[in-house]
């Protein structure tokens, strides 16, 4: 709870007491990886997104929680290029795309860009792996597409990668279908860094893994993090998991931004009524 | 010049479930200098970490500002943007509480050198070292899991990677309770290197007596009970 340390309550209505409220960054000059504006979209009467903002810094992990249905998975589609909002706009900045809103372009510049410069990591392993093929090929695929051919360049480059995920390289030519929860997860992240993507997205990154499985994860994303630079963003209904791993959270429902912050702010000192709840309910 | 001029800073929680507003503080005005150490006293309940926690940005305050003289230029500290506020935290503020939050399989020696680490820093593991040694957690644990430790030894993890890089301006939220006597004159020694070398400090202590030679000034907070709130804020800060 948020009121150990305060005193005794009073019992006026205050429901209008605000904080104070933020400026514009001004020690921070450096310039957004990533700029999503006014995102929405309509599924027939169900709205999904609704007028979503995101800013991404370079370095920086940002959390998104929500239950499901509120729309926090829906967004990390689009900013996947996978799927096309009814309106709004998404830059990156990207020296060949500067200043170009990415959900204009057409279905294939937006599977060059995603190759290119975005990594995925799903919850289900089978989204984004396949399951049949070796582990090393999983990863190779990705240079594949970038256009590399060469058979001991792609071996080579799959194995640094994979190595960075921290999978067992004995492992490398066994099937995903054959290996662990946490194995494949690793493998799904070994793929998503292959080309040193300057934006990481995961979407329920360690849900149903086991704990200790699910720590060891989240302990490889943060040293990635470190040692890449690589900015995140993570989807996540588990509060455990957005505190570990982000700097910044959104909290969403019904697909609208309720609240977002500084992390520790937000779950200790959560100012909208839902996240109260939510982050009681968690405690 | 002023490090830190916090002005009619004050902070309620509102609980929307019950529609209850807690004030915790209300309406402080007080400064801090570099090399300054103040002593955040007062009686339990009178907001005294929750002070802490409004200048650092775990809690947002509710009215009130905190004109920080940052590497970087003045900035306040209750109107600054997030991502400006995690750059202060990364380079220059730092918080240093009773708790550790260890992660499971991350060994005692990671945890203190980590903060080295990410702003890129030479000899991290052996800094690391030096400092566990200091606080005198045994080196059998160095490479243990903090998860498993004792209270007091998941402190001296905890003060080691709070303390391993210097800031500018440091909060100490009651970080002495339940340490031992070496790993006590160890803070001690190590907050009197940082204040020599600039680092302002606003402190919280059970025990003030603990670090009785450090301390410069008391803000006084006084109890804040329903009814009484004129009994806040102006003129709390004294010189001891």
């Amino acid at each position: 709870m948020t009121v150990t340390s305060s005193n005794s309550p009073s019992h006026s209505h205050g429901a209008d007491i605000k904080v104070v409220p933020l400026q514009a960054p001004r020690l921070t000059t450096e310039a957004p990886i990533l700029t999503a504006r006014g995102v929405s979209r309509q599924f027939g009467a169900v709205t999904a997104l609704k007028d979503v903002d995101v800013t991404l810094y370079p370095r920086e992990v940002l959390g998104i929680v929500g239950e499901s249905g509120s729309g926090k998975s829906t967004l990390l589609r689009m900013l996947n290029l996978e799927d096309q909002p009814d309106s709004g706009d998404y830059t990156l900045s990207l020296p060949e795309y500067a200043g170009q809103n990415l959900f204009t372009l057409t279905r294939f510049e937006r599977r060059q860009l995603r190759v290119r410069h975005i990594g995925i990591v799903y919850q289900n392993p089978y989204l984004g792996l396949r399951m049949k093929n070796s582990s090393s090929g999983n990863v190779a695929e990705r240079l594949v597409l970038a256009g590399e051919r060469t058979f001991a360049t792609l071996r080579e480059a799959g194995k640094v990668s994979l190595a960075a995920s921290e999978f067992p390289l004995t492992r490398m030519d066994d099937p995903p279908i054959q290996l662990s929860g946490g194995m494949q997860q690793r493998v799904q992240l070994a793929k998503a860094i292959a080309l040193r993507p300057a934006l990481l997205l995961l979407d329920e990154p360690t849900t149903g893994l086991d704990v200790s499985v699910q720590a060891l994860v989240l302990d490889t994303l943060r040293r990635l993090r470190r040692e890449r630079g690589m900015a995140m963003i993570v989807v996540s209904h588990d509060l455990g998991v957005i505190r570990t791993l982000a700097d910044r959270v959104m909290v969403m429902r019904h697909g609208q931004v309720l609240e977002h912050g500084l992390v520790d702010q937000v779950l200790d000192d959560p100012q909208h009524p839902y996240t109260q709840q939510l982050v009681h309910a968690k405690l | 010049m002023t490090l830190l001029e916090v002005r009619q800073y004050s902070k309620s929680f509102v609980l929307h479930q019950t529609e209850r507003v807690i004030p915790a503080f209300q309406d402080l005005t007080f400064g801090l200098n570099p090399g300054e150490f103040l002593l955040v006293a007062g009686p339990n309940g009178a907001g005294k970490s929750t002070l802490l926690r409004a200048l650092y940005r775990t809690y947002r305050p509710t009215s009130g500002e905190a004109l920080y003289s940052s590497a970087y230029g003045p900035v306040d500290l209750a109107s600054a943007a997030d991502i400006d506020i995690m750059r202060l935290r990364r380079e220059e503020m730092g918080m240093v509480s009773q708790f550790l939050r260890p992660r499971p399989r991350v060994s005692a020696l990671e945890l203190v050198a980590e903060p080295l680490l990410e702003a890129g820093e030479e000899h991290a593991m052996e800094r690391a070292e030096g400092f566990l040694d200091a606080f005198g957690l045994k080196r059998d644990l160095w490479a243990a899991y903090p998860t498993t430790f004792s209270g007091g030894e998941q402190q001296k993890v905890n003060l080691a990677r709070a303390l391993i890089r210097p800031s500018r301006l440091l909060f100490l939220d009651e970080p002495t309770a339940s340490l031992d006597r070496q790993a006590r004159a160890a803070l001690l020694s190590r907050l009197a290197e940082l204040k020599a070398g600039g680092t302002a400090f606003m402190g919280v202590f059970h025990h003030p007596e603990d670090v009785a030679e450090l301390i410069d000034r008391t803000l006084q907070l006084a109890a804040f009970l329903p009814g009484n709130e004129e009994t806040m804020g102006e003129g709390a800060d004294h010189v001891a």
